[in-house]
């Protein structure tokens, strides 16, 4: 990681493009989205371009309706893209994969299903010839990194929001995507269980360092969880407003980055561009 | 982790919760805070009950003595005041000959009850006799390739009621079997939900008679080469075609309308169409799919008596349709007793449904 980062800093990395294509996991080009309505189109987004690193977190902030989940959908597959192009590793995407893991707002677990289950709906898929025993061991890997070890076989209706949400975190990594789409995650928790789960997230993903996408509302957690924090502008029309750089070293700690002397100038910065 | 299962668990799963308050009065367990609940739940219900009886006592009187006082006075225009005197005699010594013919009251309804009852257990004894005496032979008959001798006796009240119960049953499954796979069909595909829509629309509404004879027309030609007796058939596919539509409707709006962050996941996922199908689609439409289930099996219940009574095919309705044409002096109150028992049983079928909704399905009490 730390390579990765001091490459980065020999460029002028506020511009998109610059970075070797070697080093690029996810690729966003000219990427524009219309909706078309009786009184003609609406346009979400425009030329919004961005490069997204191998092993890099990025968290996207903006207001409400500025298309933040519009882009991360068109990243997932979920949503047609109307003009540019999205591209992991170089390669153009054609709809959803699992090489793409969404962590959805709402845990959106199947409520019939146990939490192994639910991880397993995945890591079945994605392993197809590993056996029984070793798919049941990477759902078991990753619910225990969640701190669900005593939860394998509760049914998702059974649990709390903030379990289920580690579930939906377990479920994510076990797939071993090449990119993490996180659309919100914790939004609708409330903010003890939201603190827990983002210490919860920032440790398994400093383990696998699967690159992160992920919108958040709360400006405190983009600047916690991020190597980069992405302000979009307010739509129509959104594309990058401004990018910063949080050089906090990692693996980071809540205390550690609050007494960090350039943390109220990071939390500045992004409020001014919030404000305007 | 391990749940115990106690008998409170058990009846209130089945909607029963009513027992553990009756069973809490009996143990003396009790709480004051409780008497309300059980007041409510126990007392008011009985109160009601009996509330029905008499109204319905009260009724049956009035019109037994408006039914009386007219023959009287029938008998005094056409032969004169001697002829009312007798027949006012002949009403008050309880004569069946001059009986009254109308609603008949409590009391009479539960004599002829257990007149039903006890009819049954004569007609079982004697098929049991019958079986005896002819088992002999039969083995015989058996091992010479002809067939056994069967009883063809008159079937008793409780022999009526199994085979209504077998022909809703057959009926059940018919509709199950046709309406769940196009159901899910249909709800998957918006195209063949398009080319279906018309189809189901108009034949919705069409009413159990037409169907019989639809069936009717149908199951005779197929069929004319057989000996066997045709009627079960006919009268369980025409209750299977007329009580599938709700489980079909239920079954499509249940797979169409699955939570889109479901079908996120299976699309993120890659699920393929069987998968998503078995994993993910029809675990989130079965309490539509059992909400339809339940209404169907009510609707079978229901259009039986009409079918059974239009194909001649034996069970409840037949023998309502039989007693009325019967006109016998305790015909009337037999066909209450019917009326309370397919009530019974439609109630019974309903908690069935119930039950086994609750066993499957996810989303525990929401059919309630």
């Amino acid at each position: 990681m730390n390579t990765v980062l001091k490459n980065r800093s020999l460029l002028d990395i506020s511009d998109n493009g610059l970075f070797p294509p070697s080093n690029v996991m996810l690729d966003l080009k000219h990427l524009k989205k219309v909706y078309p309505t009786p009184k003609g189109d609406y346009v979400v987004l425009e030329d919004l371009n961005l490069q997204i690193m191998k092993e890099e977190f990025v968290t996207i902030i903006g207001h409400s309706g500025c298309g933040k989940t519009t882009m991360l959908s068109m990243i997932a597959g979920l949503n047609k893209i109307s003009g540019g192009n999205i591209s992991v590793l170089g390669s153009h995407i054609k709809g959803p994969g699992p090489d793409r893991g969404v962590i959805f707002q709402a845990p959106s677990l199947m409520p019939w299903m146990t939490s192994l289950q639910n991880v397993l709906l995945g890591v079945n898929q994605v392993f197809p010839h590993a056996t029984k025993a070793q798919r049941n061991d990477i759902a078991k890997y990753y619910l225990q990194k969640v701190g669900l070890e005593d939860a394998f076989h509760k049914k998702a209706s059974d649990l709390s929001q903030g379990m289920q949400q580690r579930v939906g975190i377990a479920r994510a990594f076990a797939i071993k995507p090449k990119v993490l789409l996180l659309d919100e995650p914790f939004g609708m928790l409330d903010s003890l269980t939201r603190g827990e789960l983002q210490d919860t997230l920032i440790e398994i993903w400093n383990k696998e360092k699967i690159t992160a996408v992920m919108i958040t509302h709360d400006v405190d957690e983009a600047i916690f969880l991020a190597d980069r924090v992405v302000m979009m502008t307010s739509g129509p029309k959104a594309k990058i407003g401004d990018i910063l750089e949080i050089d906090f070293q990692r693996p980071r700690t809540r205390k550690t980055v609050l007494e960090h002397d350039d943390y109220y100038k990071y939390r500045k910065h992004l409020i001014d561009f919030l404000e305007h | 982790m391990k749940q115990s299962i106690t008998l409170g668990k058990v009846t209130k799963f089945m909607g029963l919760g009513f027992l553990s308050t009756l069973k809490a009065l009996f143990t003396g367990k009790l709480e004051k805070e409780d008497f309300i609940k059980f007041l409510r739940k126990i007392v008011v219900p009985l109160a009601s009950i009996l509330l029905f009886i008499g109204l319905w006592h009260l009724g049956a009187k009035t019109l037994y003595d408006r039914e009386a006082n007219f023959k009287i006075e029938k008998a005094l225009e056409d032969q004169g005041p001697e002829a009312a005197e007798v027949m006012r005699a002949c009403i008050a010594s309880g004569d069946l000959s001059c009986q009254p013919n109308t609603l008949p009251a409590p009391a009479q309804v539960w004599e002829s009850y257990k007149s039903l009852l006890r009819d049954h257990n004569i007609i079982s004894a004697d098929k049991a006799a019958f079986k005896e005496k002819t088992a002999a032979l039969n083995a015989k008959r058996i091992s010479e390739g002809r067939a056994p001798i069967v009883y063809t006796g008159r079937p008793s009240f409780i022999d009526q009621i199994v085979m209504s119960l077998k022909t809703v049953f057959a009926g059940f499954l018919l509709a199950l079997v046709i309406a769940i796979p196009i159901g899910i069909l249909i709800g998957l595909s918006p195209t063949l939900k398009s080319a279906f829509n018309w189809f189901i629309q108009i034949f919705k509404p069409v009413s159990p008679v037409v169907w019989y004879l639809l069936v009717f027309m149908i199951v005779k030609t197929v069929l004319i080469d057989s000996t066997e007796d045709s009627s079960f058939v006919i009268s369980f596919i025409s209750v299977g075609l007329c009580s599938m539509w709700a489980t079909l409707v239920n079954t499509a709006m249940g797979v169409s309308s699955v939570d889109k962050d479901y079908i996120n996941v299976a699309k993120v996922l890659k699920l393929g169409p069987f998968q998503k199908v078995f994993k993910v689609i029809l675990p989130s439409s079965l309490p539509l799919i059992f909400t339809g289930l339940k209404i169907t099996l009510s609707v079978a219940w229901m259009v039986l008596i009409a079918i059974e009574l239009l194909a001649q095919s034996p069970g409840l309705g037949l023998f309502v349709w039989e007693e009325f044409q019967n006109g016998a002096n305790d015909s009337n109150s037999k066909i209450i007793v019917a009326m309370f028992v397919i009530g019974i049983i439609g109630f019974l079928l309903d908690r069935l449904m119930l039950t086994i909704q609750n066993t499957v399905s996810f989303n525990k009490n929401e059919g309630l």
